[in-house]
């Protein structure tokens, strides 16, 4: 059995690039969960500030709950939602962080594998990327 | 019940489903989304939304410690993900055209076998051999394994199997909302043969981007509701980091039995309820 690292010729010069690109997937994946959970915070604390009544009626839970189909789900509603102060806005947009924190990290291996002159892993991980977009529009149709 | 009082019982729920998820080694989203239907009446489109989206949380959170510390074998990640997202694009697709009793029975039955799999002995057996596949995608690879106190090599061999596999485990996932660690673990430790640690750290670092692929299908189409996936997300998230604090220190089998026990029989009830309806 051969011993072999992530890269088949891993001088120590690739090596500390691959530690490096390991690094960076890494901190991607913590930085947005940590910011998309501070959006998410800021739309809470935005929501409870603009409607007092929300801990108060039991029929604001059935108007929203009614309501749910209306929750804004496109980059334009969240933006106009934002510029609205709607808390609503900002706990999408965290959310929508949360969802964009894999895709972000998938392009990011792109570009390492580019770094690494690696074509091969270029093409599956664009293959996937192009596949993540698609989610997105696969959704709205 | 007040708007106010709705998420902070969301809230306390999802923590306690990320806490027992984490316990048991298994996403959140299997527990938390029987817990919302059953207890708090929300229908399961809405908490399979707000699901899918905590998976994302709590797994980038565990794989970003675990590629720090490379147990994760990103080749084969990148590889299996090709298969995983296409899964769960096809799942999440189907989601938005299959009954609610349909989820219901499916997530019963999905439910059932990822309890009886958490109770399978784990071991792994090393590969010799040819491997066409594994050699030309540069599969093979090694981790440091800390209870050896060394660096252990390992082959990698069932690449088409494990590509098959994937793509229904992205299906399920896409489809209910949830992870699917239970399908993907046994996928890469029993037919590709990775060595259980990296089989986990890998599945792990997967799920986030299955989860990403049905996730954007269901943000799109309105099924995230921020009312109840903001509260998931985050309870979920900080449930799962609690879990693991205390993963250390219980251990005990008949523990690990008895929440099996009690999964068992949400997943009937589960069952039942897509039945009888």
């Amino acid at each position: 059995m051969t011993k072999e690292s992530f890269l088949p010729q891993a001088g120590p010069h690739t090596e500390k690039k691959v530690r490096g690109a390991e690094l960076v997937i890494s901190a991607i994946l913590r930085t947005g969960v940590v910011a998309s959970m501070g959006v998410i915070a800021v739309g809470a604390v935005v929501t409870l500030i603009r409607h007092p009544a929300y801990s108060t009626s039991a029929r604001e839970l059935t108007r929203l709950k009614g309501a749910m189909t209306a929750c804004p789900h496109s980059l334009r509603e969240i933006g106009e939602g934002l510029r609205q102060l709607h808390g609503q806005a900002f706990a999408a947009l965290g959310l929508l962080l949360l969802i964009l924190t894999p895709v972000t990290r998938v392009g990011a291996s792109i570009l390492i594998f580019l770094a690494l002159r690696d074509r091969l892993y270029v093409l599956i991980t664009s293959t996937v990327f192009l596949l993540l977009l698609l989610s997105f529009f696969l959704g709205r149709g | 019940m007040t708007p106010v009082e709705f998420c902070l019982i969301t809230f306390a729920i999802s923590i306690f489903a990320g806490g027992l998820g984490s316990l048991l080694g298994l996403g959140g989203g299997l527990i938390v989304i029987p817990a919302l239907t059953l207890l708090l009446h929300v229908d399961i489109r809405y908490a399979i939304g707000a699901s899918i989206v905590s998976v994302i949380a709590t797994s980038s959170g565990a794989a970003a410690a675990y590629v720090r510390e490379r147990m994760t074998n990103l080749r084969v990640a990148m590889v299996l993900e090709i298969a995983t997202t296409l899964g769960a694009l096809t799942g999440a697709y189907l989601a938005g055209r299959v009954g609610v009793r349909a989820l219901e029975i499916l997530f019963g039955l999905i439910m059932g076998y990822s309890a009886i799999m958490m109770l399978r002995r784990r071991e792994s057996r090393g590969s010799v051999g040819r491997a066409p596949w594994a050699d030309r995608l540069r599969l093979h690879g090694s981790y440091f394994d800390k209870a050896l106190g060394r660096e252990v090599a390992y082959r990698v061999r069932g690449t088409r199997v494990g590509l098959a596999l994937m793509y229904i485990a992205g299906i399920t996932s896409g489809l209910l909302g949830i992870g699917s660690g239970a399908l993907k673990v046994p996928a890469m430790d029993l037919a590709m043969r990775l060595p259980i640690k990296v089989s986990t750290a890998t599945s792990n670092f997967m799920i986030g981007v299955t989860a990403a692929a049905g996730a954007g299908i269901y943000f799109m189409r309105g099924d995230i509701v921020p009312l109840i996936a903001a509260p998931v997300a985050v309870g979920v998230s900080i449930g799962a980091i609690l879990g693991s604090r205390i993963l250390g220190r219980i251990k005990s089998e008949r523990l690990r039995a008895a929440f099996v026990a009690i999964l068992l029989l949400v997943s009937a009830q589960m069952l039942l309820k897509g039945i009888l309806k």
